[in-house]
């Protein structure tokens, strides 16, 4: 003992150190449970940190933002010429607050609008792994946040709660590799699994290669897994390419696309249909439909409205005057067939009553 | 056996000790696991700049004590591990093995030398990797690429910043 302790001292402090670490690593796999202890220490040491850096960072933007803006206003009195390049910094400044804007708007109309009950938060660091896409929200079980619950963004489906802090919480994003959830395509509803790349892109498995899914196809989650409720968008299917036994479909996922800063997490989901329509684009403003033109009739407006365009349109124009003139109703079996060499004016002029002169029947007696 | 008469002390620079505040210990290692958290968040690039392993490497060559670089390197490494969604351990085995090699290798090396620290960063961070690698393939059966030529260009790319860092670093010693 004395020997270990003394000639090999260096050795045997490293060998009882990795020899430990080693029975905890082992430990934690052999249970599948997490030593959270420790976890909740460093995490609650460095959490509240990494929210004192954002707020200060968030502080000190909107404080130079707003200094830059007062000196622009001046400036723009002055020296008009030299505010050119300051104004186009404020342009800069301005564009990404009102993006900022943007996205807090559109995540708070969702919130309202979706059927699920979420809860906003916002991404405040990275966790420090070199293969995994995790990140730190702050949200945690203070929030009534709990492990499994899935994040997601108005665009699409963010990524799954996968550790619970006091006031903060891991979330695993669906381009981390260990990441899976079941997808269904909005077209040929074909079902698979979506799993991370590890890089910005996802990718679907299980598909096998007789299912069709189209390129530009959007994905949609299926609700299998029990963590996404059905129905909310993934993403579209970039590359389709036949495998061995299966599909090997690349996903861009939706809810990755702008940026990750404001996120919802899903306290309690709701299941609901996969959309018919891929979802429209967000940000963009649309108009209301026109008023309807008071001139215009419901009764007169045809599949085409004003004068027929090709000659094939006018053929028809001329059929459906021929019979409205003869009162014959098209796909009717029971009455004859109208006369198609009459001239539909005539037929008009003719009175009521009398019958169409059709080429082969007889002349009428005296 | 020292070539010194005897009753003076060795003062020779290579077996000179680094000593720093105890704040400056938790502080650093602490400030570089947040850089890694908090930083590539905006700027996404920096986030293959492994700052712990820098210091990792600094504080076990300045104090030149195995023991010292298995406590550092095990207390960072942990702490790191603490902040990922991996087991416990991980950071800690490769960094620990990290903080003894680099404090082995430092009692024969001019540590305050520039290129002996460019090429110690290099050379650790090129270990650090592949033996996360290993572990990572051995232990949990975790796969993920090791890209050797981005491993390469990495290794040079945090090298690089490791010395002006140490540079840094060396202003918060204790001067004697």
């Amino acid at each position: 003992m004395e020997l270990l302790l003394g000639r090999f001292r260096n050795l045997t402090v490293l060998v009882i150190a990795i020899f430990a670490q080693l029975a905890l690593l082992a430990y934690q796999i052999k249970s599948n449970q997490e030593v959270r202890l420790i976890r909740v220490w460093a995490v609650s040491a460095v959490t509240p940190m990494a929210r004192l850096l954002e707020g200060t960072r968030s502080g000190l933007s909107h404080f130079f933002g707003d200094y830059f803006m007062l000196r622009n206003v001046r400036e723009e009195r002055n020296r008009l010429k030299s505010e050119l390049d300051k104004v186009k910094m404020e342009n800069q400044y301005l564009r990404t607050e009102v993006n900022t804007a943007d996205r807090a708007k559109t995540l708070a109309i969702f919130q309202r609008s979706t059927q699920s009950t979420t809860l906003a938060a916002h991404v405040i660091g990275n966790t420090t792994g070199s293969s995994g896409k995790v990140v730190f929200v702050d949200r945690g079980s203070l929030s009534k946040v709990e492990k499994g619950m899935a994040v997601i963004t108005p665009e699409g489906i963010v990524g799954k709660v996968i550790s619970v802090y006091p006031t903060a919480s891991q979330v695993m994003l669906i381009t981390d590799p260990a990441f899976a959830a079941g997808v269904v395509s909005e077209k040929h509803h074909v079902h698979g699994t979506l799993k991370g790349s590890g890089h910005s892109y996802a990718l679907i498995d299980y598909v096998q290669n007789e299912m069709p899914v189209d390129q530009g196809e959007w994905f949609y989650t299926s609700g299998d897994d029990r963590i996404f409720p059905k129905g909310l968008p993934v993403g579209v299917a970039d590359v389709i390419r036949a495998g061995v036994q299966r599909k090997e479909i690349d996903v861009t996922p939706s809810g990755l696309q702008n940026g990750l800063e404001d996120v919802l997490i899903v306290l309690n989901g709701i299941h609901s249909q996969i959309p018919e329509a891929p979802p429209q684009e967000e940000g963009v403003h649309l108009l209301s439909a026109p008023p309807a033109d008071p001139s215009d009739s419901a009764d007169s407006t045809p599949a085409h409205s004003g004068p027929a365009g090709t000659d094939a349109d006018r053929l028809v124009e001329h059929y459906r005057n021929l019979g409205a003139s003869q009162k014959h109703t098209y796909g009717d079996r029971g009455s004859p067939a109208p006369n198609y060499n009459l001239n539909a004016d005539e037929t008009q002029r003719k009175p009521a009553g009398a019958e169409p002169k059709s080429p082969g029947s007889p002349p009428p007696h005296p | 056996m020292s070539v010194l008469p005897a009753g003076l002390p060795d003062i020779t620079r290579k077996t000179r000790v680094a000593r720093f505040h105890w704040w400056t210990i938790l502080a650093v290692p602490l400030a570089a696991i947040l850089f890694q958290v908090y930083v590539p968040r905006f700027l996404t690039y920096l986030s293959y700049l492994e700052l712990p392993l820098l210091v990792t490497v600094y504080f076990s060559l300045m104090y030149r004590s195995p023991v010292a670089g298995v406590l550092v390197g095990s207390g960072i490494g942990l702490a790191q591990d603490s902040l990922s969604n991996l087991p416990l351990g991980m950071f800690g085995i490769v960094k620990t093995l990290v903080g003894y090699f680099v404090a082995s290798v430092s009692q024969r090396l001019e540590v305050n030398n520039t290129p002996v620290r460019f090429f110690l960063a290099l050379v650790f961070f090129l270990f650090h990797r592949v033996f996360y690698w290993v572990l990572s393939e051995a232990l949990l059966g975790e796969h993920f690429d090791l890209d050797l030529p981005q491993t390469a260009v990495l290794a040079i790319l945090n090298a690089l910043v490791a010395v002006p860092l140490y540079r840094l670093l060396d202003k918060l010693k204790i001067v004697e």
